[in-house]
């Protein structure tokens, strides 16, 4: 039970958003209405998702104050708990990475290293700044028409149609194609929370003593670039691109990490 | 020295590299945003804006399908909750993904009197001021979320056959929807009762297409954009005094070409040269 806590928090976490999403369309409840776009908490407070505000805005129109007032505040939330923690806590997307990614090892597909020479982990930042981008030429909120995330959401509360192949294709992608290829190279959502997460508060801390250098952390991690000081230095993963999803935490048998306050004073 | 060049040009090949990826991801992106931006045959829900402006404006969040299909007027008799009217664009539906739209043959627009749908928009796309009346209350009558139109060929009033069915079902009864009367020719002693539509008044609620009898119905609501002409700005009402203040201030324009050289009757009584 202990390697697996927090990933059953996590899947706990992002089914019961779901759920009281799912609840609002079916059964009319007040907790959590609407979809990452925009929702509304407990019948008022407003949230929104910061990258497709900025999208919208992108498009030349004048935004509604109850949008803008929830990108900030959900901004806020972020800059606290860590930015990709939308990632790995919320998004639904992340069961079907995660799925693929499990696959993926169980297959031992790892093993043939590819070299995906064009496809780089950067390289959502570059889609992240094209969709405001088209969003500006074409005068519609360009990573809404595709994004698989609102996508799955609206799936579930409103129903899939057709919207569910673009669901498999993400898994097919992650499995066959590139590994974490969607969460870790392309998603644009996930590139925003990453620059949110900069400067977030609750961070991953490593320590050297305790480490063994069994490596299982960087096995499970989907980002594992953020995990460059295992063995070498006790200090914290600052880097925004980490989704606070705790697996590293989970599968470390010698409590060498932890979930920690980031402290700005002393940490290099 | 040689490894500085080498490191340079490894760089500039990367960068340029990811630039013309990037350029090659957004004509793609552009394009193919673009094509699903073009389905033009769609039902807005009430105070949409223009459609291009509304799907500028929508953040696809769907608050406004959950707070139609849960609103309390939305039940059967026994307590049952009815489906909503509004649907939310799924893969498959060949509609902007994520936005709003209804099917009138499904589920018509019932002309809420609080219209629930509206003041929960976060973003603006269904813009509350245009439905408030002058006393500042909504009023779902100013609604124009499309225009009913009648084919006149299927509809069966124009055969002859008694059929007010469209008529009947429109909540603005015989205001959006009047009944004209003519004399049926034919048999000689029956009347027509035309249903005429008045796009003044028509909020394109879809009632009377859900009503209509016959197989596919002969009355059925089309955007408003695709359900209108335009006159325009040159035609003048010469028997209206208001349209008539619209070209107070027009100035005389002489224009002067070969034709002007003759008098209007002189060429105007010449054989054309094709």
């Amino acid at each position: 039970m202990k390697n697996i806590k927090y990933l059953i928090l996590r899947r706990i976490t992002q089914i019961t958003l779901l759920v009281l999403y799912f609840g609002a369309n079916a059964y009319g409840w007040h907790i959590l209405e609407g979809t990452f776009g925009s929702s509304l908490l407990f019948g008022k407070i407003p949230l929104a998702d910061p990258y497709t505000t900025v999208q919208v805005m992108a498009t030349g129109f004048v935004l509604g104050t109850d949008v803008l007032l929830g990108a900030l505040l959900i901004t806020l939330f972020y800059f606290v708990v860590g930015g990709r923690a939308f990632c790995s806590w919320v998004c639904p997307i992340n069961m079907v990475t995660d799925a693929a990614n499990w696959l993926r090892r169980k297959l031992n597909l790892d093993k043939e290293e590819v070299n995906y020479r064009f496809l780089k982990r950067r390289a959502r930042y570059w889609i992240m700044v094209l969709g405001i981008i088209v969003s500006a030429v074409v005068g519609v909120s360009a990573f809404e028409v595709l994004s698989p995330i609102t996508i799955m959401q609206r799936g579930i509360i409103f129903g899939f149609g057709a919207g569910i192949s673009i669901i498999v294709a993400i898994f097919l992608f992650d499995l066959f194609g590139v590994k974490n290829g969607w969460c870790g190279h392309l998603c644009p959502l996930g590139a925003s929370y990453s620059l949110i997460g900069k400067a977030s508060l609750i961070r991953v801390d490593h320590d050297h003593e305790a480490c063994t250098n069994c490596m299982k952390c960087k096995i499970v991690c989907p980002e594992n670039q953020v995990l460059y000081m295992i063995n070498k230095e006790s200090i914290m993963v600052t880097d925004g691109e980490c989704t606070n999803c705790g697996r590293c935490i989970d599968v470390c048998d010698d409590d060498a990490l932890g979930f920690s306050i980031r402290s700005f004073g002393k940490n290099k | 020295m040689a490894n500085s060049n080498n490191n340079r040009r490894k760089f500039f090949a990367t960068t340029l590299q990811s630039v013309g990826l990037t350029a090659l991801g957004g004509l793609l992106w552009s394009g193919y945003s673009d094509e699903v931006k073009a389905s033009p045959l769609v039902l807005r829900p009430p105070g949409a804006l223009d459609e291009d402006d509304f799907l500028k404006a929508c953040i696809k969040c769907g608050l406004c399908a959950e707070a139609c299909v849960n609103r309390d007027s939305n039940k059967n008799k026994d307590g049952s909750k009815r489906e909503g009217t509004l649907q939310m664009a799924k893969g498959g539906d060949h509609l902007m993904i994520g936005t709003p739209f209804f099917i009138p043959t499904e589920v018509p627009c019932y002309m809420c009197d609080d219209i629930p749908c509206v003041p929960v928009c976060p973003s603006g796309a269904l813009d509350m001021p245009s439905l408030l009346n002058q006393k500042e209350e909504l009023d779902i009558n100013k609604a124009r979320m499309g225009l009913a139109v009648v084919h006149k060929e299927s509809c069966i009033a124009f055969w002859g056959i008694q059929c007010d069915a469209c008529y009947r079902a429109c909540p603005l009864l015989d205001e959006a929807i009047t009944l004209e009367y003519q004399k049926n020719e034919r048999t000689g002693k029956h009347a027509f009762l035309l249903p005429v539509v008045h796009s003044d008044i028509c909020t394109g609620c879809g009632l009377c297409e859900q009503a209509c009898v016959t197989e596919k119905p002969a009355i059925f609501v089309l955007p408003i954009e695709q359900a209108t002409g335009k006159a325009g700005d040159h035609y003048v009402k010469g028997w209206d005094e208001k349209d008539q203040q619209r070209i107070s201030n027009a100035k005389e324009i002489k224009t002067s070409n070969e034709r002007s050289e003759k008098e209007a009757s002189d060429y105007l009584n010449m054989e054309v040269e094709y």
